[in-house]
């Protein structure tokens, strides 16, 4: 079974359409990278893949785990596991990180955290942020580790990640970079990952990347190969330089 | 708050318009005394000096009635020195239907004493129609720290109005706080902080949690005439379903180097409630340094999207936002104080 498999899907966002009618799908125990310039659509799927405000799907459906997902609302397709991280999180002024922590390990803001939590915690160097309002005065390394340890915590099958790597010091990057890879390693779960640099492919083993541009999906092959020709090329004539994938593309699993 | 005297220094109970219960832990005889006002007047011939000397008698309406005919009320004083770190309670109660209760309040802390006081005023939740008039004066002696904390529980149907003063005397603080997470039929106080004193400061907090078409007008006042005075007001409030609240704050700054500084929060829930803050800072004097933040606004889209992708639904997600707003750590109080406020807080917005 394909963790996550979408057909023919177009979406509109304030009445323009960006997603063009497209299809993929994912196997488990894959990361698949996601390129294309600003205004590609990039964020719109992983948006419309969450099921957030603002997207409209016009056609086409998206099936997680073989269910079929597309009017589904966030906290449901959350609770079904597919997460989350965000390129720009939002403050949320009065909840502490430790509080939100809690809820993602599906704990209540009174229990405790476990020795080995607190372990993580630490790992992520976010002990010393615990009683403080989620994001609030946060560095973009201290965000993104709050982020992707809220992720890892709620333990999911399916990760979508904007950008995990914008805006994030060498050694934050190092840290959420290898966690994210470990955990699809031990975990059976997927990621798709949008990124615009190249350093995050030094730690995730995907074998897949794709470029999105103008709403579609076009070259289909190793990432780092994709990432050299858009540094050599630029997006448009590394584009035209590859063939179209067949249908749709398919990731494949990591041997 | 439990009706037993269990961990409290003191306990005052006046029912409807006589009192049944006074009394003072054992552990704090000697530090307070506590009994009916009435009582105390008799006892002390220099209270009559204290009665009706911060709260004029013909303020309005409802302190001439009390001034005419009132049923009792409390005195407290704390002795000179004493330091109380455990919740006074103080109970009026009222079950008769369509009483008008009358009381009048006196709480006096001694020179160099330091106390947190916690009251709840409840109502029995069968009776209709009931009004409570409660005039409060109290006096914060030289270099006394008085932390006083009321929350009201009153039912849907009473009217309540409050007129309460504090004169702080030289290097005096007195903080005051204001619970109020239950309906109310209507509600309007404007406590006022005289830092008459050298040094003297006056704390201003309310927490309000205005439902089902309550009325709400809360506001206080501070005059700083003392030399370096200082006053703080900080409030958050959330009105829904048809609530209407006004929000008032005025502080003068009547010295030249006193200071004071006002923060106003407000959500408004839906469209049926109704929220206005007005905040006003006077200067007399060249020097004051008297600033104001008030904000009135809803809740953010984006704080309610990002808490269901961590798997809250939209209810779970509001109510932790406003569990959040609702900051009991404005009050200042004590650990122990701290959460047993919190929880009355969390109780009332459905917080997790």
């Amino acid at each position: 079974m394909d963790m996550l498999e979408v057909k023919d899907l177009s979406v509109k966002v304030e009445g323009k359409l960006i997603i063009k009618n497209v299809s993929f799908s994912l196997k488990e125990a894959t990361s698949h990278i996601l390129f294309g310039p600003n205004g590609s659509g990039k964020t719109t799927l992983i948006s419309t893949l969450m099921g957030l405000p603002g997207y409209e799907v016009v056609s086409g459906k998206i099936l997680f785990r073989g269910v079929d997902i597309t009017g589904k609302g966030i906290d449901e397709r959350a609770r079904l596991g597919i997460v989350v991280s965000f390129q720009n999180p939002p403050e949320v002024t009065g909840v502490k990180l430790a509080d939100l922590l809690k809820l993602c390990l599906g704990k209540t803001v009174t229990d405790e955290f476990s020795a080995e939590e607190m372990k993580q915690i630490e790992a992520f160097k976010l002990d010393g942020f615990l009683n403080r309002d989620v994001n609030v005065g946060f560095s973009g390394g201290e965000r993104k580790r709050s982020e992707i340890l809220q992720l890892i915590f709620m333990k999911p099958n399916l990760m979508l990640l904007d950008e995990p790597d914008s805006g994030v010091d060498v050694e934050s990057l190092r840290l959420i970079a290898s966690e994210i890879e470990r955990y699809v390693e031990n975990s059976g779960g997927s990621s798709l990952i949008i990124t615009h640099k190249g350093d995050i492919l030094e730690y995730i083993k995907a074998t897949y990347g794709c470029i999105l541009l103008d709403g579609q999906f076009h070259c289909y092959t190793h990432p780092m190969k994709i990432y050299e020709d858009i540094k050599k090329m630029g997006y448009e004539e590394c584009v035209s330089c590859r063939k179209r994938p067949r249908e749709g593309w398919t990731s494949e699993p990591r041997k | 708050m439990d009706s037993e005297g269990r961990n409290r220094a003191g306990t005052f109970m006046h029912l409807n318009q006589e009192t049944v219960a006074a009394s003072v832990n054992e552990a704090y005889e000697g530090k307070l005394e506590l009994m009916d006002v009435k009582a105390a007047l008799k006892k002390y011939s220099w209270l009559q000096d204290y009665m009706w000397k911060v709260v004029s008698k013909d303020k309005d309406e409802f302190t001439k009635k009390v001034a005419e005919d009132y049923s009792g009320g409390y005195f407290m004083r704390i002795l000179p020195g004493a330091e109380l770190t455990f919740p006074l309670q103080s109970c009026l109660m009222i079950t008769q239907k369509n009483l008008e209760q009358r009381v009048h309040n006196i709480i006096i802390a001694e020179e160099g004493s330091k106390s947190h006081i916690i009251t709840s005023c409840v109502q029995h939740s069968s009776v209709p129609q009931a009004s409570h008039l409660g005039i409060s004066e109290i006096y914060v002696k030289k270099e006394a720290m008085l932390n006083f904390t009321m929350i009201h529980q009153w039912s849907e149907n009473t009217l309540v109005r409050p007129r309460s003063a504090a004169q702080i005397d030289d290097r005096a603080t007195f903080v005051s706080n204001y619970v109020c997470m239950r309906p109310v039929r209507d509600i309007q106080m404007y406590p006022v902080g005289y830092c008459t004193g050298e040094d003297s400061r006056v704390s201003f907090n309310s927490i309000l949690y205005g439902q089902a078409n309550s009325q709400l007008d809360i506001g206080s006042k501070a005059v700083l005439s003392g030399r370096g005075s200082k006053a703080e007001m900080i409030s958050r409030a959330i009105a829904r379903e048809g609530s209407k609240m006004f929000i008032r704050g005025m502080i003068e700054g009547d010295s030249s180097d006193c200071k004071g500084h006002l923060e106003c929060r407000g959500l408004l829930m839906d469209d049926k409630s109704f929220m206005q803050s007005i905040p006003e800072l006077i200067a007399r004097k060249k020097g004051v340094e008297i600033t104001h933040e008030a904000a009135v606004g809803k809740i953010s889209e984006k704080e309610i999207t990002y808490l269901m992708t961590r798997r809250l639904s939209r209810d779970q997600a509001v109510s932790l936002i406003i569990r959040g707003f609702m900051d009991v750590g404005i009050l200042g109080l004590p650990e122990a104080l701290n959460a047993e406020i919190k929880r009355i807080v969390d109780a009332s917005t459905g917080a997790a």
